[in-house]
């Protein structure tokens, strides 16, 4: 197999699907721009031109209703905003028209729209560049929403998506866009609605999506050099959400602890806890326990932020109060690389 | 402008005239249980302008889209099915009076949100000329619209691309009970905004359904011809309440006399005495056309009446699509 990086997957995935279907096409302030989105539309311009690879006038909420109006007759949208923050401003067309379409007309036209939000996180992004606001979306009926944690995942869930017949919330954490992972080069199909088993364990399962999934596997090691065998489970889509995954897993190891990658109230973990002790409470052995982003607007100061983000030592540390084992049996390593990046060859600005 | 095409727009007049009538007459009986934005008063612009559309041109309206969706060709069982929620309507119920749709008749879309189908019906014109589509968009919106953001980013990139659509702004003067003075500066006028967006603009008089159908007959044919996107604004006036069957002029949000006076230049009444006086309507046409859409009216809300109202399971049907894509 051959590895990509996940921003390459994502460009590999958008450029067979614009090969293949003359009616896909790009959208977003920046996608033709020469740094791609993160490289993710890179030569793409080239390849299909200016009509089909389209800047767009600063106007968020007018230019999804635009590709709404374009979806009507046939052209399958792919929308693409730099950071998630700047989608608040077409939340009106995307909540109100695209999620709702479908069932408004009862079935006479759809909406194949694909959304891509980027999710910031560390060197300073602030206030406004750093917020995971995939629970707003998943709370609407009428939108799928993704969120895929691998480049295996993100080329097969963005096929899926830009496939799709309805209106697609495509989440995609920053700091994931260099990872590398297999990716096949043939056109294939991660379907929208299953969660992966990132790892088998039989003592807990963790929850989690996105980039927290990394941290999550991370602990598990850890845990495991301890003893605890954790089972992750990465949902990679949060509607329609896969409650058979995460429900055979807590029957199997009976501990639950959700790792969000939003804040948590009212978020993601709300849900899953909620859905597992409404189904399956006979099946706990604990109190099941979540964990997210600190529950403040994130400053942007990296002395700051540190403190916002989960990451793999906590995930360690609130297992071993859940299973109660000292800390001290489990061997943490303390990175060396800077909490306010993803690796040593990130330098900055964004 | 040919005798007949003055008497049909007569006709479509009094049809969506003694339409809406008849919708005001039985809403009290409450088994319309959807909200009603009532067009009285403002028939000749909607049937001005759809007159001049084939049924390929698609139309996109607002929470007042009764008329746009008749004049536009829509079917009067399919509409009044949806105003009494019932599985007859032409979204089976499920999108009321503020949701009409007619494929058939190229009404592609109305949404009550302030300026929400702006961007989608440039949208759809920006997607026929993808598709290579030779048709044209009326995206049909209120005084308020013009108001939202969506407005403005609507008009850059519709002249930005020089997109087939037409924009028809019906200026009653007031968004619900807010009068257009308390909204925008004093001597602006919309039409003139457009303008400023490099779309070329036009005003004229809401109430005279002529110069509604020749002004667009104008726009339409130089969209036709790749022109690029137009700006008309017909100024008219609801006599009605903003929502619902009643006249509300008792509450004294609009200045003295303003609806008696529009009253007095009814567009059905100027357009039928102009067509008498030149010997072209008389008792004898009239006597039949009322008939025709009298017996029309009272067939459309008998069925309307007698179809079932939607069964339970629909209620979960066409959440999502989950067909895979044709091409």
């Amino acid at each position: 197999m051959r590895e990509l990086k996940y921003f390459e997957a994502l460009r590999e995935a958008t450029d067979q699907c614009m090969e293949r279907d003359s009616s896909v096409y790009l959208m977003g302030l920046g996608v033709p721009d020469p740094k791609g989105i993160f490289g993710t539309t890179a030569g793409l311009l080239k390849k299909y031109g200016k009509n089909r690879v389209l800047d767009m006038p600063t106007a968020e909420n007018g230019m999804t209703g635009v590709a709404i109006g374009t979806a009507l007759m046939g052209m399958r949208p792919i929308m693409t905003h730099q950071r998630v923050d700047f989608a608040l401003l077409a939340l009106e067309q995307i909540v109100n028209q695209a999620a709702k379409w479908y069932y408004m007309n009862d079935g006479q036209m759809h909406v194949p729209l694909v959304i891509r939000m980027i999710v910031g996180r560390g060197w300073g992004q602030g206030p406004q560049h750093a917020q995971s606001l995939e629970s707003w979306f998943a709370h609407i009926p009428g939108l799928k929403v993704v969120m895929p944690a691998n480049p295996y995942d993100a080329k097969g869930l963005m096929i899926s998506s830009i496939e799709d017949n309805n209106p697609v919330i495509f989440l995609e954490n920053r700091w994931l866009h260099n990872i590398y992972g297999d990716v096949p080069q043939e056109y294939y199909k991660v379907p929208i609605g299953k969660a992966r088993i990132a790892r088998e364990g039989r003592d807990l399962t963790i929850v989690t999506h996105s980039y927290m999934v990394l941290e999550s596997l991370r602990a598990a090691d850890i845990l495991a050099s301890g003893g605890i065998d954790a089972e992750v489970i990465d949902l990679r889509t949060l509607r329609p959400l896969d409650h058979t995954t995460v429900l055979d897993s807590v029957k199997k190891t009976g501990n639950l602890l959700v790792v969000d990658h939003g804040w948590i109230h009212y978020g993601v973990s709300a849900e899953i806890i909620a859905m597992v002790s409404e189904q399956i409470w006979d099946c706990l052995k604990s109190p099941p326990r979540r964990m997210g982003v600190a529950d403040v607007p994130i400053p942007s100061s990296r002395s700051l932020a540190q403190y916002c983000y989960p990451r793999s030592a906590d995930v360690v540390k609130m297992v071993a109060e859940m299973l109660h084992k000292p800390m001290d049996q489990f061997k943490i390593e303390i990175s060396e690389i800077p909490s306010d990046i993803p690796d040593r060859s990130f330098t900055g600005p964004f | 402008m040919t005798p007949e095409i003055r008497k049909k727009l007569y006709f479509e007049m009094l049809r969506i005239r003694m339409i809406e009538q008849k919708i005001a007459e039985v809403y009290p009986e409450q088994e319309m249980r959807c909200p009603v934005h009532l067009c009285i008063g403002q028939e000749a612009v909607a049937a001005g302008v759809c007159a001049n559309l084939k049924v390929e041109d698609q139309v996109v309206s607002a929470h007042r889209s009764h008329a746009h969706y008749l004049a536009k060709g829509g079917d009067l069982k399919r509409m009044l099915g949806e105003l009494y929620g019932k599985v007859s309507g032409c979204a089976h119920g499920k999108g009321g009076s503020m949701h009409l749709i007619d494929l058939n008749a190229g009404l592609l879309a109305a949404v009550p949100i302030v300026g929400s189908t702006i961007p989608i019906g440039v949208g759809a014109a920006w997607g026929m000329v993808m598709k290579q589509l030779p048709h044209l968009v009326v995206v049909f919106f209120g005084d308020g619209s013009i108001e939202e953001g969506v407005f403005h980013e609507s008009l850059n990139f519709a002249a930005l691309k020089k997109l087939p659509v037409l924009f028809l702004c019906e200026n009653n003067f007031y968004s619900v009970y807010s009068p257009l003075e308390v909204r925008q500066p004093a001597g602006r006028e919309i039409f003139e905004i457009a303008r400023a967006h490099g779309i070329e603009s036009h005003q004229g008089d809401g109430n005279d359904v002529e110069e509604v159908y020749s002004m667009t007959a104008h726009a339409v044919e130089k969209i036709r011809q790749g022109k690029g996107p137009m700006f008309l604004e017909f100024k008219t006036f609801r006599w009605l309440e903003h929502c619902g069957p009643f006249w509300d002029d008792e509450l004294g949000y609009r200045k003295e006399n303003e609806l008696q006076n529009w009253r007095e230049r009814c567009p059905v009444k100027l357009h039928e005495n102009k067509l008498r006086s030149e010997g072209l309507l008389n008792e004898h046409d009239m006597v039949p056309m009322v008939n025709q859409i009298t017996e029309e009216i009272n067939e459309a809300f008998h069925s309307a009446k007698t179809s079932p109202l939607p069964p339970p399971e629909m209620l979960w049907t066409h959440v999502y699509d989950e067909s895979l894509p044709t091409e």
